[in-house]
């Protein structure tokens, strides 16, 4: 399914010339987590549970406030037949891994949604939390068509990958990326990642994966395209993500019409009110 | 590799894309296995049977790279009259003595050889490192040859008799695999040999942890010289070990039987004088009849100026070894009160040595341990929280062992060298000073010798006089008095005598004129430059990398390379060029330092009464060697026979099929009352098998107390088989207790089609997989699975069957005290 | 006129209210609050840490054999990130998950700093300083060695030590070194297990 891009969709950055991104190749990824750790050391991310889960090698779960990268494994088939796997001969198992991470959106809800602009569009077009504006509201929790974005609970305030703003800024890749021993985690320019992606996928199809797919490479799609996207073996759902995602504030533009005057008279007097306000606690 | 090695995979994906084919055997599929090309799943302990037949494959399909075979292999050479086969003794071979429990190997040798050392001490001596056994060449051949390979005694005919029952039909029989699926596998190693291609064989502890686990490395090693895919660039058997000072501390051993450089331990019996030393490791051809200025500069570098001609560079002050000293022989002597003092480095035997009961026990019966490591590992409080304690086994009032823990400093906070897989030593920095009493263990044994030599000094006990003679001088650094270790590199180096560093172990000489603490290392401070701390950028440089770090020898990156090149000295082929002789230049010469005398023209034929290295023919490449040969068969060196031979686990489900005898006739079975047996019969019917995950690091203790390493893999889990699950009643995510005749420890389960079970010999065969890291500490915590194997060794080199043995599994969690 | 927010851990940090995104939004030209109007003072100041780090220092990763090459940042004499270093042929830069934990590793709170002492009998652990605990060492040692010394063989048998595969090669040299001139031959490490 395709989606028409946002009429209103916003100006994406002032000073950025250069969309940069990740391009997570699951077909390279052997699952060693080291883009887990990596991230975590870098951004102080803390420990997110000790909890064994039983689904494979998987402990993590899924993406959250302490877990910025996760990577799934999945093994196909589940759990077949004892007289289906006789009749395989071959151990007929596929394991896939696939490391996940915040899309950093073309159509951002929760950026679109922050009330307080403590999300924002980087000069490099990701999509980042700043810690000291964020009020913990948690209006983008729901918001993402991911589950990506989450509150902390030690903090109320709300987190998720950052693709390495402060290394992005600083000329350094990624924290992920630059530790992924088989470059299944690429970081770079998204134009040129989605050409390397493009040749990539022909060369996964043609060694005999006829469900290889770029997920979230078009500009079209219901959140107009991820600066993370990833060539996937097998459908979306598999990995756990959605099929389909859409900006869950593809209606808000139609809505700011609506609301109108009303709406921009209401937040002028919000910064009047901050304005004459002096200082608070 | 991708689980235990994941950078170093990197290069195996660099290589898939650029269209090599991968091939994984293993009993499990692991994150290897999903990004192979092929997996087969194969039963724990039968690795012997899949190889013999992949030898098997090769010579009875022609397959073999037949002009390197002849030129580079014993294969033409005739044997002993004398030697009969594992064929001709149902599974045996000659030289057996049921009453020694074990082989003289005299019957192995080469035809017209001079025989070995009295048997009467074989059992005694390590003879893995015996170099200088046998052999006596003409103009640098053995004495009988037939280069046409058709003689009946000549090596190759008895390789092929050997091996020529191990077929597919019984690699599907013994192995559990398919037969073509084994034919696959081979047809695609002996595809991508030859001229124009190599294939390499990489391997871990799944192999060497059996009680023929050498015999394993040894299969390996007859196919890729079958293949000629040894000495050659993308060839060769690559150890991938798993600790970062694991080559080093092998190199420079901290084991009982060998000397720095792989020169042997003195053994009583063996070697009472320097003399007797010398007699025995001198080789008579190859770089081994060195061996005398090796043994001399090493005395020279650990005893100084007391170290001279008159007093045998005080060789007298060595120890003698007697037998087995190895670590789990130690362990049962201790058990049994005989050993008084341990120092544990590093090390976690609590959970990390195989039977940690026995472990525990062993050391509660110590008069004092110390233990050093980052964190309060398990070795270090078992007296207090271990599961002898908790069970009632042993009382925390009772145990009368007086321990120190001594918090060890980081890699970052010490400077220092590791020798990595690839026997690449790299220098690593202090970066930070260690905090509160955090030491290096440079540091700790510096001072204790230091502070040892000053109590001892105004004794004057005889015994005393080997560590008063010590070169014990090193500069002290910093407030912590911290011991230079540049300085302890530049005496590992080496020196002439007067103290500039030596460039190359061809340096070093007999008479006591250079001092060198290990010759292989010998060129790592050429130059007065610490050669390892060398970081050129792999960008910059040829693929080689020779300017990065510093390989043992010489910096030689692929050892044995004069094979990559033809008897003639041209490269095989233009793709596989790597070190040729340069005719004009007179030269050997190429992308890495060649592994030959390098003015050693191809057509050297060595006069009479040549000896070291000269006396091995211009086109002979394995110069380690006494015969400048691969070795197909193996006279000299090997407690369990000169072929492997596929034996059945000391403990498995099932006969074996080949031979009368069943396992291993020459294993180490280290009766004991706490080293059980599980004897045959149906109480433990499963095979279970250990391993790592690439979470966690061994027994843990660099792993399982970091809070983003121990959330990744939070708890110790078994891995089965939806069908043992189901037969056994084992639910995904529950619980279940594996027990052996050691003990029982429990699990959480995962139910996955990756753990096997398979049909070998007509009937189901159930494999239970163990990640080993765990313990009772930290933040990440299980059951040891060491604690279910026993002591089943290898004769050999005296390493557990901790691959494969036998146990049951029943649902839910162990009986609790 | 300044802001005061909730930083990590309650603490909190002053900023000048015009700087605030509401009313940069309003009065700037991103008006969707968006883009870079939208960037606190603390983004605007942001770079990597290893950016301002006093040094880097070369190192290897501690772990398995392959031997990735380190680099390892430190500021005010503590280590603040450590990484792979792009430089290495062998690694490329690249670490697996261990690798990646070396800060945690080196720095994490399960780090020992302290001698500990269990006394024989003794339920728990007691303080020794550090000078003491080698000088009780070195005189175990002496005894020990003195009460089961083997002339004939010029050793002693009441002695074993287990470990150096985790250490450097310097360390293992001294360590064999002193054993042997010692008499102690059950050295052994993990390269046997």
């Amino acid at each position: 399914m395709r989606h028409p891009p946002r009429p209103e969709a916003p100006p994406v950055t002032a000073a950025g010339p250069t969309r940069m991104g990740f391009f997570t190749d699951t077909s390279v990824c052997i699952g060693c987590k080291a883009c887990e750790v990596a991230c975590k050391e870098w951004n102080d991310v803390p420990e997110d549970g000790l909890d064994f889960l039983a689904t494979s090698y998987d402990n993590t779960g899924a993406l959250g406030a302490d877990t910025w990268r996760h990577v799934a494994f999945l093994e196909r088939p589940p759990v077949p037949t004892a007289g289906e796997r006789e009749a395989a001969k071959d151990s007929g198992i596929r394991w896939l891994m696939s490391s996940d991470v915040c899309k950093h959106c073309t159509h951002a809800a929760c950026l679109d949604v922050c009330p307080t602009g403590a999300l924002f569009r980087t000069e490099f077009e990701t999509v980042v939390v700043q810690q000291d504006i964020c009020n913990g509201c948690g209006y983008c929790v729901p918001a993402c068509p991911f589950g990506v974005i989450d509150q902390r609970k030690a903090d109320g305030r709300v987190w998720k990958c950052t693709l390495c703003y402060d290394r992005l800024r600083s000329d350094m890749v990624p924290a992920c990326a630059k530790a992924c021993p088989t470059e299944s985690i690429q970081f770079g320019p998204l134009d040129e990642l989605r050409t390397r992606a493009a040749g990539r996928l022909a060369l996964v199809k043609e060694a005999g994966v006829p469900g290889a797919h770029l997920y979230g490479d078009d500009d079209t799609d219901g959140v107009g395209g991820f600066g993370a996207f990833f060539l996937l073996l097998d459908r979306p759902e598999v990995y756990g993500l959605p099929p389909d995602p859409v900006v869950t504030t593809r209606d808000l533009p139609a809505m700011w019409r609506s609301a109108g005057a009303a709406a921009a008279a209401l937040v002028g007097a919000v910064a009047v009110a901050f304005l004459s306000g002096g200082r608070r606690r | 590799m991708a689980e235990c090695h994941p950078v170093g995979f990197q290069w195996v994906m660099e290589a898939k894309a650029k269209g090599a084919r991968v091939i994984h055997v293993d009993p499990r599929f692991t994150r290897t296995s999903a990004l192979a090309d092929t997996f087969v799943a194969i039963r724990a302990g039968s690795d012997i049977a899949f190889l013999g037949a992949i030898v098997n494959h090769i010579l009875t399909n022609g397959r073999e790279f037949r002009e390197y075979v002849e030129a580079y292999t014993n294969a033409a050479t005739i044997i002993d009259e004398r030697f009969r086969d594992t064929e001709d003794l149902d599974g045996l071979f000659s030289g057996w003595d049921a009453g020694r429990h074990a082989y003289d190997p005299q019957s192995w040798q080469y035809a017209g050889m001079a025989t070995g050392p009295a048997a009467a001490h074989q059992e005694d001596i390590p003879q893995g490192e015996a170099h200088g056994y046998g052999a006596r060449l003409k103009n640098g051949d053995p004495p009988e040859t037939d280069p046409t390979l058709e003689h009946p005694r000549c090596v190759y005919q008895i390789l092929k008799r050997h091996f020529a029952r191990y077929t597919p039909a019984l690699v599907e029989e013994v192995c559990g695999v398919p037969r073509e699926r084994f034919v696959e596998v081979a047809e695609a190693l002996c595809d991508n040999s030859g001229r124009e291609r190599t294939a390499a064989v990489c391997y871990a502890v799944g192999w060497t942890q059996h009680s023929t686990g050498v015999q394993y490395i040894r299969t390996a090693a007859i196919i890729q010289l079958l293949l000629g895919n040894v000495g050659r660039p993308g060839g060769g058997i690559l150890a991938l070990r798993g600790h970062a000072g694991i080559q080093g501390s092998t190199d420079i051993p901290t084991l009982y039987n060998i000397l720095p450089g792989y020169l042997p331990m003195p053994h009583a019996d063996a070697h009472p004088t320097l003399a007797d030393y010398r007699a025995a490791v001198c080789a008579p051809a190859g770089f081994w009849g060195h061996a005398d200025a090796f043994v001399v500069s090493l005395l020279k570098a650990w005893f100084g100026d007391a170290a001279t001609a008159d007093n045998d560079f005080c060789y007298d002050h060595l120890p003698f070894i007697t037998g087995d000293h190895s670590t789990y022989r130690t362990m049962l002597d201790m058990a049994d009160g005989k050993v008084q003092g341990f120092f544990v480095v590093g090390e976690n035997p609590a959970v990390g040595s195989a039977n940690g009961r026995l472990q525990r026990f062993a050391m509660a019966e110590l008069d004092w341990l110390v233990v050093r490591d980052l964190v309060e590992i398990e070795t270090a409080t078992f007296w207090k929280d271990g599961p002898g304690v908790d069970s009632g086994e042993l009382r925390t009032a009772d145990i009368g062992t007086e321990v120190f823990f001594l918090p060890a400093a980081a890699h970052t906070e010490k400077d220092g060298t590791f020798t990595n897989t690839q026997r690449m030593l790299q220098w690593h920095h202090k970066a930070v000073e260690p905090e509160g009493d955090c030491r290096s263990d440079l540091w700790f044994f510096f001072h204790l010798g230091r502070i040892i030599r000053e109590k001892l000094a105004a004794a004057g006990e005889a015994r005393d006089r080997a560590v008063l003679d010590l070169a014990w001088g090193y500069p002290l650094l910093g407030h912590h008095r911290e011991p230079s270790a540049e300085a302890v590199l530049r005496e590992i180096n080496g020196v002439d005598a007067q103290g500039r560093t030596l460039s190359g172990f061809m340096d070093l000489k007999a008479d006591g004129s250079t001092a060198c603490g290990c010759w292989i290392y010998c060129g790592c401070y050429a130059d007065g430059v610490n050669q390892t701390a060398r970081r050129k950028p792999g960008r910059e440089q040829s693929w080689v990398a020779p300017e990065w770090g510093w390989a043992w020898p010489a910096n030689r990156r692929l050892l044995y390379n004069r094979a990559s090149a033809d008897p003639a000295g041209n490269p095989w082929s233009e793709r596989k060029k790597y070190v040729w002789w340069d005719a004009g230049a007179g030269r050997w010469t190429g992308h890495d330092e060649p592994d030959f005398v390098v003015d050693m023209a191809p057509d050297y034929v060595p006069p009479d009464g040549a000896t070291a290295e000269h006396a091995l023919r211009g086109d002979s490449p394995f110069i380690m060697q006494t015969d400048g040969r691969g070795w197909l068969f193996v006279p000299s060196g090997l407690m369990d026979g000169p072929l492997p031979a596929h034996y059945e686990p000391h403990e498995s489900p099932v006969t074996n099929p080949l031979y009368a005898q069943g396992a291993n006739p020459a294993r180490l079975t280290q009766p004991h009352r706490l080293n059980p047996d599980n004897g045959p019969g149906g109480r433990y019917p499963f095979v279970m098998t250990t391993y790592r995950l690439t979470e966690h690091h061994t027994a843990g203790g660099m792993s399982r107390f970091l809070p983003h390493l121990s959330e990744l893999q939070p708890e110790m889990f078994c891995e089965v088989s939806p069908e043992l699950a189901a037969e056994r009643g084992l639910e995904n995510g529950g619980w279940a207790t594996i027990s052996s005749s050691r003990t029982a420890i429990e699990a959480r389960v995962l139910v996955t089609d990756r753990v096997a079970s398979l049909t070998v010999q007509g009937r189901r065969v159930h494999q239970v997989g163990l990640p080993y890291h765990w313990g009772w500490k930290g933040l990440s915590t299980g059951d040891a699975a060491n604690d279910l194997f026993g002591l089943a060794l290898d004769p050999n080199v005296h390493i557990q069957e901790g691959k494969a043995a036998t146990c049951d599994i029943r649902p839910g969690r162990r009986p609790r005290p | 006129m300044q802001w005061a927010v909730g930083g990590k851990d309650g603490a909190t940090a002053r900023i000048p209210i015009a700087s605030w995104p509401v009313v940069r939004q309003l009065l700037g030209d991103d008006r969707l609050a968006l883009g870079t109007a939208a960037r606190s003072p603390r983004s605007e100041q942001l770079v990597a840490r290893t950016e301002t780090a006093d040094r880097s220092v070369a190192s290897v990763c501690p772990y398995c054999a392959v031997g990735c090459g380190q680099r390892v940042y430190v500021k005010d004499e503590q280590v603040i990130q450590v990484e792979g270093d792009p430089d290495s042929p062998v690694s490329r830069g690249r670490l697996c998950p261990k690798g990646s934990a070396t800060k945690e590793l080196v720095t994490g709170p399960a780090r020992e700093h302290a001698v500990k002492y269990r006394r024989p009998g003794g339920a728990d652990w007691e303080e020794l300083p550090l000078d003491r605990a080698m000088d009780m060492i070195a005189d175990r040692v002496i005894a020990t060695r003195a009460a089961t010394w083997d002339p004939r063989y010029r050793r002693t048998l009441g002695i074993a030590s287990l470990g150096g595969a985790t250490l450097d090669n310097e360390e293992n040299y001294l360590m064999k070194k002193l054993y042997t001139a010692l008499g102690v031959v059950q050295v052994e490490n993990q390269a046997r297990i």
